[in-house]
């Protein structure tokens, strides 16, 4: 019986984290989902949204830009197109490509709809992130 | 003979080319590196992704149309070169092969149809009059995965309503700082990949997975992404060797100048003796004439 998980990030840009937790909270398409050692095989997409850990009394979370879970009995891999922790994301950024997207939204004619609403949906996110870190 | 003048000044006009190719070559290995950085990064998510879609896929091949072999009719071949010029054989070795190939399934009598990234490779089929379905340039230098994106976009888009029935990537694989290996390989349609070697693989494959929200759903969205991955890592793979041909490049050009100064060197002091022995025999010449 696995008493651990072993959870890895990856993205284009490299591994983003790599140890051993106690538990997850993904964002499925699906739905939100739980994971603990011991899991059945699964295979999901995640959509733009959190993920947090929990190994002993510390957490953390992370913003996750699409991607896949790989889900196994000690291990879960979370294959991204980004990914970030709370605290490393760039929130003046976000701040301005929110802003950016709603105005885009705006003058819809102009730009492509379904883009700028997953700018928004991602800034927005990564702000909330940004803020629960500092909240804690 | 030439001048003692005339040698001076392609003594300086020889280094300062070396100055420039010294320094180009200080780039170029600063690139690399970074290039470098960047392959070994994107590594870990190519094998992982690999492995999910070899667990998806389970050896099945007509689940998604991107697995799916048609007749080949049209074949496009996507060909990887530079935007800038002296990096050696680096563009003519891809643009040798890339004619190869073409000149190959011309013969059985397929249509083929050229997609080109680059400037160099843009405008070698230019000059020729060759036709070119899409042409990406400027992206070396600040290469990012949504340039990728496009070019996999592009290219997925064709393939489904059936403009190309096939598609192979023609570039440079980055082996080592001094070997680069041009080569050709298939992206469209796409074998199921082999999950990774090793006991752990095996494993995986045997797995029943549960799919949310269902395999062909995630296959879908998995595969375009592929796609992208691999274009990714091709174009990394080009630009690395790139810059590694560069460098091998302007660092034969600083020896072959410094060869040339020194030759140059011997040449103008050859010459400043034979000049001073010269008014030496003028000087000894007009004594001798007065004494007479």
């Amino acid at each position: 019986m696995a008493e651990k998980l072993t959870l890895d990030i990856v993205t284009p840009y490299g591994h983003v984290f790599t140890g051993e937790v106690d538990e997850i909270v993904a964002a499925g398409s699906d739905g939100e989902l739980g994971i603990l050692p011991d899991h059945i095989p699964l295979i999901t997409t995640l959509k733009i949204g959190m993920l947090t850990y929990r190994n002993g009394s510390e957490t953390a979370h992370f913003f996750v830009n699409w991607g896949y879970a790989e889900v196994g009995p000690d291990k879960v891999t979370i294959i991204a197109d980004s990914a970030e922790k709370s605290e490393d994301i760039d929130v003046e950024r976000a701040r301005k490509a929110m802003q950016r997207a709603e105005e885009r939204l705006k003058q819809i004619e102009k730009f492509d709809e379904g883009r700028a609403r997953a700018a928004l949906e991602r800034s927005m996110m990564r702000v909330q992130i940004a803020e629960k870190q500092t909240a804690r | 003979m030439a001048t003692l003048r005339d040698i001076k000044r392609r003594i300086n006009a020889v280094s300062n080319t070396k100055q420039i190719t010294k320094a180009m070559k200080m780039v170029a290995a600063a690139k690399l590196r970074k290039a470098q950085t960047r392959m070994t990064e994107m590594r870990p998510y190519a094998e992982k992704m690999n492995s999910v879609i070899a667990a998806l896929s389970g050896g099945e091949g007509d689940l998604h149309p991107l697995l799916v072999q048609r007749p080949r009719r049209t074949i496009e071949l996507l060909v990887l070169t530079s935007d800038r010029g002296l990096c050696g054989a680096f563009n003519s070795n891809v643009l040798k092969e890339a004619e190869r190939s073409i000149a190959g399934w011309n013969a059985e009598n397929f249509r083929v149809s050229i997609s080109v990234v680059g400037k160099k490779a843009r405008d070698y089929f230019k000059r020729r009059k060759v036709e070119m379905r899409n042409e990406w340039t400027g992206l070396s230098g600040k290469l990012v995965y949504s340039d990728a994106r496009r070019i996999a976009e592009d290219i997925i888009e064709n393939y489904m309503n059936e403009t190309i029935d096939e598609v192979f990537i023609v570039y440079n694989q980055f082996r080592t700082v001094i070997s680069q290996e041009v080569t050709v390989a298939q992206l469209v349609p796409m074998a199921p990949p082999e999950s990774e070697k090793g006991g752990e693989g095996q494993e995986e494959a045997s797995t029943v997975f549960i799919y949310e929200p269902s395999q062909q759903a995630i296959l879908s969205q998995l595969l375009p992404k592929n796609i992208e991955v691999q274009i990714y890592r091709a174009l990394l793979e080009s630009q690395a060797s790139e810059e590694a041909a560069r460098m091998t490049a302007m660092e034969n050009a600083t020896k072959n100048a410094d060869e040339m100064i020194g030759s140059l060197t011997l040449q103008y002091n050859k010459a400043r003796q034979a000049s001073i022995t010269a008014e030496l025999m003028d000087i000894v010449g007009g004594v001798e004439a007065l004494k007479g």
